[in-house]
């Protein structure tokens, strides 16, 4: 019998996208520090302007460095291509950007990072996007906030901080039953533990400093689209089946088939709102991935011990954990990630506030600050922090107690974790 | 569905222009010759590159012969007023372009053939994973399309994934696929219909071609009359999709580019 022999997830982390430099023989990629390219002369400029050949003009659209990672994080996801920005939120700017202008509709997931319900909240309705906000677990909700203007249906794989999962096949079949695209941050997930197209998921997006980079180097984001969704048939979404004036009327379904997508995100996206990664950061970015698979099965382990002792500790009144059985989303949980729901929890401890803040003062080998997805073990506080712009009715909707601890667990000895942890949490209780 | 689609490289067709015709193989569609397609039409040649029957977005039913695939082509050709016409096939549309040359006259100026031969034969089990839609077939073809290099990438078009470009085009088309791989395999005119052509032709493969030997692809180019053979190295059996710069160079040995047409794009 015959079968496939394509190469495998970890492979594809160490290789996807790179080849050894044929000038050097430099086997890791090399960081292109060149704002533009020298053409070869002025028919294969004219070429690369008229998007006949591909190739590089100016960094702020493509840079050899940067294209490697999207590549790899193409082929990881299982997309056809992606597209590097400046930071996550970018990604998700340069996403809705591509799809839709003024007079356009999101329906979105309420349990969000604050950045993203800031941006939807209070800024994209300038600009003339509204966005409804529905339970992030109930499928029918995002059914009867479909309007004639909404243009896509946005989710995080796991809520951050509340760490509801989302259901990707049954939200992906509602979006789809109107003709809309799903697009999913599936930060929390990398595409080790989960990959959304799988799923039915439609687009992609990654805050790339988080897991991608492992390291808490670098700020970068990524988007990445499937090739799956059907636009044409769709009829909604004009900037892809129609002619395109600033690229002599191009359309991009024509021309670029399951990849119209992506290829309007880096024609426009990139050239007008030119929110680009840099090399140095994409470099940085491509070494993290390489460790992806092995650097996320420790966080698994290390969260499991971590997420074990927190639910058996007195002084701890609830553990939010995916992987945990009485998380509401267990068993969707095991569906979509059959290695592990992530190094990312939440708690609260007793004594509300006032204690959680004494618990996140005492911790001394955790770290106190704003990121996740980091070597580092990490703690913070949400709601006096990354969801403060939210008033109590915002953060009631994305389900954020006053008392609830984000804490993303990290690569350290777990012993250690947990001895730090339980030191803070004796301290939390003391008046 | 569209009840054809003719893709003219985003070009408005100019019936005083010279033509290209381009084929795709089984089960994919015109979006395989994007790039090559966009600067043919760019450099004065009016560029038909259809989906077939049933494929991309033309509709209706498939067609189970390459007879009927080239019997379409000419229908084709011949609504348009195409007198004359260079005609580029990949895979199974390299055949369809070898039945169409063969004994049309001066229909055809020059063939171009990629990733084809003669007669293509298809592994069984291949064939029985796409007769039932499995995806185990597009699978095959991809791990069988893309050498060392197409596997891991390194793309000179940045970004993208050709491997899972090629894997999203065949799996829109995997209704299809079963019957275009059969009806290549039950092609067996090819040898008889390439010692019909006099007209100049190119054969090129790629040297990881596991779809189509490049063996296979030499032979054809032994028995047509006038053929030149061309070898990429390290190009897989998606060649036009892998190596883009390289196809194009090869046809524009063949059709040196014309005057650039006048166009807008600031960066």
């Amino acid at each position: 019998m015959v079968e496939p022999d394509l190469p495998g997830f970890e492979t594809l982390a160490v290789h996807a996208g790179v080849k050894p430099d044929p000038a050097t023989g430099a086997a890791t990629v090399p960081v292109y520090y060149s704002a533009g390219f020298v053409f070869e002369d002025t028919d294969q400029a004219a070429a690369l302007f008229n998007l006949e050949r591909p190739g590089h003009i100016y960094s702020r659209i493509s840079n050899p460095t940067v294209a490697a990672f999207e590549e790899r994080i193409a082929a990881l996801e299982g997309g056809v291509g992606a597209v590097a920005t400046a930071s996550g939120q970018a990604a998700l700017v340069l996403a809705i950007t591509t799809l839709m202008g003024s007079g356009s509709h999101i329906v979105s997931s309420s349990a969000l990072y604050g950045g993203t319900a800031n941006l939807f909240r209070h800024t994209l309705p300038r600009f003339g996007i509204s966005v409804t906000f529905v339970p992030p677990d109930q499928p029918d909700g995002y059914k009867s906030a479909i309007t004639d203007e909404t243009r896509l249906v946005f989710a995080e794989i796991i809520g951050n901080p509340v760490m509801d999962v989302l259901d990707v096949e049954a939200v992906s079949t509602v979006a789809h039953d109107h003709g809309l695209p799903l697009l999913v941050d599936s930060t929390l997930a990398s595409p080790y533990l989960c990959r959304p197209f799988e799923f039915g998921a439609d687009l992609v997006i990654h805050s790339a400093t988080k897991f991608l980079s492992g390291h808490g180097t670098v700020i970068g984001g990524v988007l990445v689209d499937s090739g799956q969704f059907d636009w044409a048939a769709s009829g909604r979404f004009a900037t892809l089946t129609d002619p395109y004036l600033p690229y002599s009327g191009v359309v991009f379904t024509d021309e670029f088939g399951p990849a119209a997508f992506i290829a309007r995100a880096r024609a426009e996206g990139l050239r007008d709102f030119g929110a680009c990664m840099s090399p140095e950061t994409a470099f940085f970015l491509i070494m993290g991935v390489e460790s992806l698979a092995a650097r996320m099965d420790r966080h698994v382990a290390n969260t499991r011990r971590v997420v074990e002792f927190l639910a058996s500790a007195p002084e701890v009144a609830w553990v939010r954990y995916p992987g945990l059985e009485d998380h509401p989303h267990y068993e969707l949980a095991n569906r979509l990630f059959p290695r592990g729901a992530g190094s990312v929890l939440a708690f609260a401890v007793k004594g509300g506030r006032e204690a959680g803040e004494r618990l996140i003062e005492s911790v001394e080998l955790v770290s106190h600050l704003a990121n996740l997805g980091d070597a580092r073990s990490l703690i913070i506080h949400p709601a006096s922090t990354t969801h403060r712009q939210l008033d109590a009715a915002g953060l009631a909707a994305a389900g954020i107690d006053e008392g609830l601890v984000r804490l993303s667990v990290g690569l350290e000895d777990p012993v250690d974790i947990i001895a730090d942890l339980a030191r803070a949490l004796r301290n939390s209780q003391s008046v | 569905m569209t009840e054809r689609l003719v893709h003219h490289g985003g070009v408005d067709p100019d019936p005083s222009l010279p033509a290209v015709v381009l084929l795709h193989g089984a089960g994919m569609d015109h979006t395989v010759w994007r790039g090559l397609s966009r600067h043919l039409a760019n450099h004065g040649r009016q560029v038909l590159a259809p989906d077939l029957p049933g494929h991309g977005r033309s509709g209706g039913p498939p067609l189970g012969t390459i007879d009927e695939m080239a019997c379409w082509v000419r229908a084709l050709l011949d609504e348009r007023g195409i007198k004359t016409t260079t005609i580029i096939g990949h895979s199974l549309g390299g055949l369809v372009a070898l039945r169409v040359a063969a004994g049309s006259g001066g229909l055809i100026d020059n063939l171009i053939m990629i990733g084809s031969g003669a007669q293509l034969e298809v592994h069984p089990e291949l064939q029985q994973a796409a007769d039932v839609g499995d995806r185990k077939a597009v699978e095959l073809i991809l791990s069988w399309s893309f050498g060392a290099d197409g596997r891991v990438g390194g793309r000179t078009d940045p970004g993208t994934s050709s491997l899972v470009t090629c894997r999203r085009v065949l799996e829109n088309g995997i209704g299809v696929l079963g019957q275009d791989l059969r009806a290549c395999s039950e092609y067996l005119a090819g040898e008889e219909n390439a010692g019909q052509i006099d007209a100049p032709c190119l054969v090129v493969s790629g040297s990881e071609d596991r779809m189509v030997r490049p063996a296979k692809s030499a032979r054809l180019a032994g028995i047509l009359k006038n053929a030149r053979y061309e070898l990429v190295l390290g190009g897989g059996h998606m060649l036009m999709v892998q190596q883009p710069d390289r196809v194009r160079r090869l046809v524009d040995g063949v059709l040196p580019p014309r005057q650039v047409l006048g166009f807008r794009a600031d960066v």
